[in-house]
Order: C-alpha cells, then structure tokens, then sequence
C-alpha cells in the first residue's frame, strides 16, 4: 500500500534526523532502530498484492492455485533475518556505551575525541 | 549552527530521493519471477505448509547461516566486554526481595510460557511461527525469571553445552544434505511425510528445533551479562 | 482497514518524535516500544504473521529490556545515606 510505504519513508527520515543532530549515545542508538524499524516496514509494504491473503498454503483451493492467490513471501523471509539481526547489533552497541562510560563518567560523545584528528 | 544546517541538508536530500521513489512507485499485481517459482513448486518439493518457512531454511538456508553466525558473534562480543574483572568487596546493599504475590506469579507463569515457547518452533511448518519466533518467547521466559528474584544466576555449563550442540548440529544436518540429497540443507535427507502432519517435510522440524534453541539460550545468554555487569 | 492504517501510521510518528525529543531517558526508550508495537499490528494487516509474531516479541519486549538495563548502568550511582 503507498500510505505505509509513506509512513515507513518518514520514520527513516526522524531516524535520520535523531542520529544526525542528538549528542547523547544512548538516543543515538534509539535512533538507528527507529530507522530500522521504518525500513522493515517498506520492505513489506512493497510485497503486497491487493487482496491477496497470507503465503500459507493450508487448503486445496491454496495449494493447487497459490500463485493467484498468495503475497510475496520472499521480502517476508528476508525481514525475519533482519529483525533478530537487528536487536543483536543494538545489544553489541550498548556494551560500546557502556564500557566507554566507565572510562570518562560522561555520555556526551563531544568528550571522546581521542580518534579525532 | 554550520552543523544544524549540514544535517538540514542531508535530510533534505533523502527527502527528495525518498519523494522521487515514493511517486513513481506502482503496486504489484502478480507474483514474478522467483517467488512465483517457490510458490508453485514448493507444496510438492519440500512438503511444508508455511511458505516462508520452506524458504528461510531450504531455499535460502546460506542466509539463515549467516544470521546464526552474526547472532553468535555479537553474543560473544557482548560477553566478552562485559567479563567481571577479579572478584570486587560486595557494597553493603543487599536487593530487597519482590512481593510474594509477584514470586508465586512468576514461578508458576514460567514453565507454561517455555512450553509455549517450544510449541511454536516445532509447528513452526504447519502455522505461523518457527525458530526465531519461538526462541525470543523463551528468551522473555528468562526475562521474567531475572526481573523476579534479584540474585538469580544461571548455571553457565548447562546453557553453553545446550548452545553449542545446537550451533554445531545444524551444521551437521546441513552437510548431511550435501552427502546424502540435492545440497547445502536439502529437506529432503528424511522422507516427507504427509502433508500436514507433524513429521513431515524431512529435516525442517530438525532445523527448526536446533536454530530455536540456540536463538533462545543466546538472547538469554546477552541478558544475562548486560544484568550483572559489575 | 485503511482507516486503520492511518490511524496506526499517525501514532507511530508521534511516538518516534517524542522518542528523539524527550529528556528522560526511560520514557524514550518506552516510546520506541510502542513504535515496534503499532508497527507489528500494521505488519498483520499487511498478510505477514511471522513477521508480526517476531516483531513483537523482540521489537516490542527484548529491545526494550536491554535498553534499560544499559541505562541503568551508565547512571551515576545514587549515594545511599544511612
């Protein structure tokens, strides 16, 4: 459908805006999975047929004609994949946090410039 | 000030990419292509109900291996930095216990939510559900578990032995597809079955149930060090 | 149901601004799950159920919990007086 092809653009453009302009890591990080949740949601959007029903395949009239009848399930099966690999790399990021704030007590990233030139 | 309008006009140009994409986008009609060919001919190849499924372990199983492989990855990151260092004095505080209500509650919810949890990964061909779906149910198990009683600590061998043996026997199955049928995790190393039985599809049900597991004992496994990080 | 979707789509917006907009930390974090949580309904009106079942018991339980536990550890301890 195009309105949640829209609503999913606009999530991915605060997730854009939060990541480009907050200083606090942890709202850095809320951010990215705002934007990841928006672009789960485009890839989903875009699979859609129009009165079509679910690719599941659990009666005679599916499983002889499941072509006419049935969503795209390919964008679906690559969604799963992203979503668990998604909550895995949040995780890996806040440990980063959280060992870079036993060093220096503070999450302002305008204090860790040591990588800076 | 020069940074709030740089950022301004990075989001501007997406906005013109994302308007460009959004109006000239049309609505799909029919299926194309290669999901036209899973479709058709998954119901007597492979024998599974759920098409997404069928997929995500037999047609595209390499990507499925590279998501248990980046899964353990960041698993083990997290466990690494977050190792304690040697044995710190205990501060004097000692956690208050929750309500008896809250205890009785959750001792007796737990076993029910993890049953549900192995209910949805082994139908995980038949319904809507299987590894990653029933492994995150789990994984909330241990949740409530850690949120209950605050000094619980888990016995690390039972829950490292029970992540390996997953890891390394879904690489098993899958080499025993390459020894004994089409390919890389080919279904088809047990019969098929029925259509619509519990044991059919050949090797699904088997994949599903050592990705579930391991799924379960690694989110739990990065709970568990984010908790007691001290 | 596409009033529904509008009705959903707006919720989430508003959810997402004040998750980037909100002082307090926690009640970001809470806002994000509700984002996760709208957007698992939509994903059931969009024919895919192993999505929506997957969204939300990760999106909307897991990530929330390991966010907070990550805030809790980056506080400054409060000092007990006795």
């Amino acid at each position: 459908m195009t309105i949640v092809l829209g609503i999913g653009f606009i999530l991915m453009l605060i997730g854009f805006w939060g990541l480009l302009t907050r200083r606090n890591m942890i709202k850095m990080v809320l951010s990215i999975a705002i934007a990841e949740t928006g672009l789960q949601l485009i890839m989903i959007a875009i699979g859609f047929i129009k009165g079509r029903t679910a690719p599941i395949l659990d009666s005679e009239v599916l499983k002889l004609e499941g072509v006419l009848k049935v969503v795209d399930p390919v964008p679906q099966a690559l969604v799963l994949t992203a979503i668990v690999i998604g909550v895995a790399v949040n995780a890996l990021m806040l440990t980063f946090i959280i060992r870079l704030y036993q060093q220096k007590k503070s999450l302002d990233i305008s204090d860790y410039r040591a990588m800076k030139w | 000030m020069i940074k709030r309008s740089i950022s301004l006009l990075v989001v501007f140009g997406f906005v013109l990419i994302f308007w460009k994409m959004l109006t000239s986008w049309l609505p799909m009609t029919d299926l194309q292509g290669v999901a036209k060919e899973y479709v058709s001919r998954e119901p007597e190849e492979l024998g599974a109900i759920n098409v997404v499924t069928a997929i995500v372990v037999t047609y595209r199983g390499l990507d499925t291996l590279g998501e248990v492989s980046v899964l353990f990855l960041a698993a083990t990151g997290v466990a690494v930095l977050l190792r304690r260092r040697e044995k710190k004095i205990k501060t004097g505080k000692t956690k208050r216990p929750s309500s008896e209500f809250l205890q009785t509650g959750a001792a007796l919810l737990t076993p029910f939510v993890v049953m549900f949890g192995a209910y949805i990964f082994i139908n995980g061909h038949l319904s809507p559900g299987g590894g990653f779906q029933g492994g995150s149910v789990i994984a909330s198990a241990m949740l409530l578990l850690f949120l209950t009683f605050p000094g619980y600590k888990f016995k690390h061998t039972a829950l490292n032995w029970i992540e390996s043996i997953s890891g390394a026997s879904y690489v098993v199955v899958g080499i025993l597809g390459i020894l004994l049928a089409g390919g890389f995790l080919d279904n088809r190393v047990l019969p098929l079955g029925e259509y619509g039985k519990i044991l059919s599809a050949g090797a699904i049900p088997v994949i599903y149930i050592f990705i579930g597991l391991k799924v379960g004992t690694e989110l739990a496994g990065i709970l568990e060090n984010l908790k007691h990080e001290h | 149901m596409t009033a529904l979707v509008i009705l959903l789509g707006i919720g989430m917006i508003v959810a997402a601004c004040m998750a980037i907009y909100l002082k307090n930390l926690i009640a970001a974090v809470v806002a994000a799950g509700i984002v996760s949580l709208f957007a698992s309904v939509v994903y059931l009106i969009l024919a895919a159920p192993d999505v929506a079942m997957t969204e939300a018991a990760i999106g909307a339980g897991l990530s929330t919990a390991i966010f907070i536990y990550a805030i809790k550890h980056t506080r400054e301890e409060e000092v007990e007086n006795d």
